[in-house]
């Protein structure tokens, strides 16, 4: 499906679809004969969350599951880029959590489901219940010709990837082509986007160095739960939008606090992205219909 | 802990563009930390004035990260951290927890208010 018909179906069916158009990657496509596909990116779903920022917290979750399903065209793979949970100091109530975020998204007609984790689901425990329920916190995985990387920014709490995941960054590297097609998923900025809101990753500017001398890297996050797009020199990153409540635009105010509930609008500032990646890569903001 | 005082010592005189020395009997201030603020959450400085922040915490382990001077610490139960820092300038410096801490990390943080 071509850019402008995803819009048009979009529209007709009602969700709040907004394209950002621009080409996904800066340099020459690498592969120009790769097949076409695309995945869809969820964010910050914060399963477990109560409070005033999101009243319906226990629906949103299995709104943007039923959104996502009825997609005519359904993605090859979705990815999931931290705190599928909201935090507990309780490892019984985590686990808890963690199980119950797992049934609602195994609704998902797409099975190809990938995960990371984010702050409130490592930080408390190193990635241990993580782990119990959805394996190694950094990965790596090609599909059709596009080499995706999911780094570990939060089982560290102190915000690290450590030294032992960048030597490992650095091995993989090592093996790719400088026109290779690289994503990388994770769930804190690497770069300095707002350090007096804690929204970076202490050593991720030794991330973008080993990144750096490929020429077709981007990279999509979570954690600040907005749409927000910078580079760092030639690399894309791309935040996405949460599942649970909207966070400011960085800067805007001086507390990071949740922006405020809107009941005329509940579903305001919340939704999933899909991203398509062909010669003509799209990145298009889906709504949750319901929310 | 002494190797990371030293450490600190050093990072501040560069960051405040200063080479003055702490002097002995410099001011101490102290903060407290616990889940999920510091006590008191606002300090008053004074430009020029040496001052070493002593912190300590209640409960766990936090951080203490003050991004504007390039400065940041790990504040542990039972210990002392000390953070020398000659303020060069008027005007309010944030800091915050940076060891993710619980529900309502994301609030934990404080003012650091330099007057003339
Ligand atoms: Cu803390």
């Amino acid at each position: 499906m071509l850019p402008q018909d995803r819009r048009a179906f979009l529209k007709l069916s009602g969700l709040a679809g907004v394209a950002f158009a621009s080409a996904l990657f800066p340099g020459h496509p690498a592969s120009a004969q790769a097949a076409d596909f695309h995945f869809i990116q969820f964010s910050d779903t914060h399963w477990g969350y109560r409070g005033p920022a999101n009243p319906d917290a226990e629906h949103t979750l299995e709104k943007a599951v039923a959104t996502v399903n009825v997609l005519p065209n359904q993605p090859d793979f979705i990815v999931f880029t931290g705190d599928l949970t909201h935090t507990t100091d309780d490892p019984v109530e985590r686990r808890a959590r963690m199980k119950r975020f797992r049934e609602i998204v195994s609704a998902l007609r797409v099975k190809d489901v990938r995960f990371m984790p984010g702050e409130h689901d490592a930080s408390l425990d190193k990635g241990e219940a993580y782990k119990e329920f959805f394996g190694a916190p950094y990965y790596t995985f090609d599909h059709k010709g596009v080499h995706f990387i999911a780094l570990d920014n939060v089982s560290d709490p102190a915000a690290k990837l450590g030294d032992e995941q960048l030597a490992w960054l650095a091995a993989d590297l090592k093996q790719r082509h400088a026109d290779d097609r690289i994503v990388v998923l994770t769930h804190r900025p690497l770069f300095d986007l707002m350090p007096s809101w804690d929204w970076t990753t202490a050593d991720g500017a030794k991330a973008i160095e080993l990144l750096m001398p490929y020429k077709n890297v981007v990279v999509f996050y979570g954690h600040i739960h907005q749409e927000h797009h910078q580079n760092t020199g030639h690399i894309a990153h791309h935040a996405a939008k949460s599942l649970i409540f909207a966070l400011p635009v960085p800067g805007s105010q001086p507390r990071r606090a949740p922006l405020p509930y809107d009941a005329a609008s509940p579903g305001k500032g919340l939704g999933v992205r899909d991203v398509a990646m062909a010669q003509t890569a799209k990145l298009t903001e889906v709504g949750i219909s319901g929310a | 802990m002494i190797q990371r005082r030293v450490f600190l010592l050093a990072a501040m005189a560069t960051a405040a563009g200063t080479v003055r020395l702490v002097q002995a009997g410099t001011n101490e201030v102290r903060i407290s930390a616990k889940k999920f603020e510091f006590n008191p959450a606002e300090v008053r400085l004074k430009v020029g004035q040496p001052v070493v922040l002593v912190l300590t915490s209640e409960d766990r382990i936090h951080g203490f990260k003050v991004p504007d001077l390039g400065l940041r610490a790990e504040i542990v139960p039972g210990q002392e951290t000390r953070v020398a820092l000659t303020p060069d300038k008027t005007g309010q410096i944030v800091f915050f927890c940076d060891v993710f801490c619980g529900d309502g990390h994301e609030e934990m943080g404080g003012t650091l208010i330099v007057e003339a």
